[in-house]
């Protein structure tokens, strides 16, 4: 599930020891189809685990909703269909499956292009922070490994790594938003901006930023535990390589061994586990998107589940299922493009 | 043919303690966890089910710590600390039966897709990597939404959407033993495969599940706590994620009430980290290309 864990079982890593024959684009096309038919089975999944359960469907439907009976028996039309013909409608679009979300009334892809914006927003300026600073903390503590930098980085990334990341969110929020410990509360508490403010203005951008402060940060120090683990676990590899003793022969210095040897090698695996780690990164958008109220996909999940609302919890994990396939491709990709060992 | 298997086993695990012993990050791992399993374990000795009775609570609503509330009081005036010492057995539970499901599943669709050739280990290759790649967090939600909210569906939906980490791990050791002399040799003297299975492979990953299952308990007692904390385990069980999630939903962030939600998150580090540390430790000693981690 993780990348911690993928990396410490030390199991002969697919991306360490690549076995791949023929051309490079008969390699690409492998993997789109590979990604393509993971999709398919998401949806086919998507489509009849809802259908699986006994008992009346409309009850999973409108559980815990209020319905008029016009709603509930177009539903019933809909779901009186033979299931062949209820797959057809699902497959040939299903982002509009016809069924609107039951608790917002409005179709459901309507509703993930509007929350998709604040997701990208927040993830991405997470991730790109995290990556900065957890590969920085990783070449920092594997270039010395046991040095005392090495153990302060290791055991605070390890705890770091162990929460909950909507834990240390609600703890960040307890005392930087609403006060503790003596600590004025500085930062909202909520949402992605305050109520009136006008975001195409430059003040309404500065408003979203004061409100990406704590999510972001909340999601920043879970992910850049994983990256540095990450970053320091495939630089102690790449420090048993026999090239780095060639360098040092050749007389350079430390610091020019570790810059332009180890690390653009080690950074390899590195980049490409952050694409693979998109997995455990949308978990933490759904719970702390939850916490902040940050108005994304994730808190749009914490919304459909709590209905639960079964269209919408369809469309949303379709849609997370294809950022992370999505983003596995590329990783797969990427390691053709920098790798050239690859592609003999 | 047993006594020198076993003596040989005997003699293996007193070496592994002594290495282990050595450790010193795996021995603190292990120290905390005896504290929490023991505080599971007598939770019920200790405490009356009153105590976590709404109705019978004296104390305030979010009462901060003091004398009488060590850890203050939650939205109804129960103890904190009560409610984490029956939470540390709810979690415990949940975290160790859903490794069990996880282990057993990826365990045996390992060794069943190292252990035969063609289409069926194909298919179990396939199966594995799609819940390798399929975010964990929608797919449990997806899940256990259709199961309905209960301990029983929790501990089953995270047993089935964490089983495949393991299953690669273990399908990449079977092939490599599978590969040793000793197991052409048993072919030879018409083992079937049930017997090659049980009988020479799984002995012998086993040490590998066994370093691999407390790295996954870790993992697991975090995804029943985000699980419960978005609310789909069983409402009525204090686990440390569903106390998350009433610190939460009654409002203690806004309240300031940080005693309420602080302590359920250091348990839950605790633990996690303690397992991770253990996991660690045996992992170095029994396989030693793990050594860097």
């Amino acid at each position: 599930m993780s990348l911690l864990q993928e990396v410490a079982v030390g199991e002969p890593d697919p991306i360490r020891t690549p076995r791949v024959s023929g051309s490079t684009l008969r390699v690409v096309v492998s993997k789109v189809v590979r990604a393509i038919i993971t999709l398919a089975f998401v949806v086919v999944f998507n489509f009849f685990l809802f259908r699986m359960l006994p008992g009346d469907p409309i009850g999973l439907y409108t559980r815990g909703r209020n319905q008029d009976a016009e709603q509930i028996a177009q539903l019933r039309r809909d779901l009186n269909k033979p299931l062949w013909e209820q797959f057809i409608t699902y497959i040939s679009n299903p982002f509009d499956p016809g069924i609107d979300s039951t608790r917002f009334s409005r179709p459901v892809w309507e509703l993930i292009g509007e929350r998709i914006w604040p997701t990208i927003l927040l993830l991405g300026t997470a991730i790109v922070l995290a990556s900065i600073i957890g590969i920085w903390l990783g070449i920092r503590a594997g270039w010395k490994p046991g040095g005392r930098f090495d153990k302060v980085s290791t055991g605070t990334t390890l705890t770091l790594y162990s929460m909950p990341e909507f834990w240390l969110g609600m703890m960040l929020l307890i005392v930087f938003g609403v006060g503790a410990f003596g600590i004025p509360g500085f930062f909202p508490v909520g949402g992605i901006s305050t109520p009136g403010v006008d975001t195409s203005s430059p003040a309404g951008w500065l408003n979203v930023l004061w409100h990406l402060v704590l999510p972001c940060t909340t999601l920043l120090l879970i992910y850049l535990a994983d990256y540095a683990l990450v970053m320091r676990a495939s630089l102690i590899d790449e420090r048993k390589q026999e090239y780095l003793m060639l360098a040092r022969a050749k007389g350079l210095r430390d610091a020019m061994v570790r810059k332009k040897h180890a690390v653009p090698n080690a950074l390899l695996p590195t980049i490409t586990l952050i694409f693979l780690s998109l997995g455990f990164v949308v978990t933490g958008a759904i719970t702390v998107e939850t916490v902040y109220s940050w108005p994304g996909l994730g808190l749009l999940t914490y919304e459909a589940l709590r209905g639960p609302d079964i269209p919408l919890l369809q469309a949303v994990f379709l849609v997370f299922s294809i950022a992370v396939v999505g983003a596995n491709l590329i990783a797969e990709l990427l390691y053709i493009v920098i790798d050239p060992r690859v592609r003999q | 043919m047993t006594t020198i298997a076993g003596q040989r086993r005997r003699l293996a695990l007193s070496r592994f303690w002594t290495q282990f012993r050595h450790d010193r990050a795996g021995m603190t791992g292990l120290i905390i966890l005896g504290i929490f399993i023991l505080t599971a374990i007598l939770a019920p000795i200790l405490i009356s089910p009153d105590a976590l009775d709404v109705t019978q609570a004296e104390g305030d609503r979010f009462d901060p710590p003091s004398l009488a509330y060590p850890l203050g009081t939650d939205e109804s005036g129960r103890s904190i600390l009560l409610l984490l010492a029956w939470g540390t057995r709810i979690s415990l539970t949940v975290g160790l039966a859903a490794t069990i499901i996880s282990m057993v599943i990826g365990t045996a669709v390992g060794i069943m897709a190292g252990h035969f050739r063609g289409v069926g280990s194909h298919a179990l290759v396939g199966v594995t990597d799609w819940f390798l790649v399929i975010p964990f967090l929608p797919l449990a939600i997806v899940l256990a939404t259709v199961l309905g909210p209960s301990t029983l569906n929790l501990i089953i939906v995270i047993g089935i959407t964490s089983w495949a980490g393991t299953a690669r791990l273990i399908r990449a050791q079977t092939m490599s033993i599978e590969g040793r002399p000793y197991i052409e040799r048993s072919r030879a003297l018409g083992a079937g495969n049930w017997h090659q299975m049980t009988r020479h492979v799984l002995p012998n990953v086993f040490p590998l599940v066994l370093a691999n299952t407390t790295l996954t308990v870790a993992i697991v007692i975090l995804s029943e706590t985000t699980l419960s904390f978005l609310g789909l385990g069983d409402p009525l069980a204090p686990s440390w994620g569903a106390i998350l999630d009433r610190a939460f939903s009654t409002g203690a962030v806004s309240q300031g009430a940080w005693w309420y939600v602080l302590p359920p998150g250091i348990c839950v580090v605790l633990v996690v980290l303690a397992f991770t540390l253990v996991g660690r430790a045996m992992e170095r000693i029994v396989d030693p290309r793990g050594s860097t981690a």
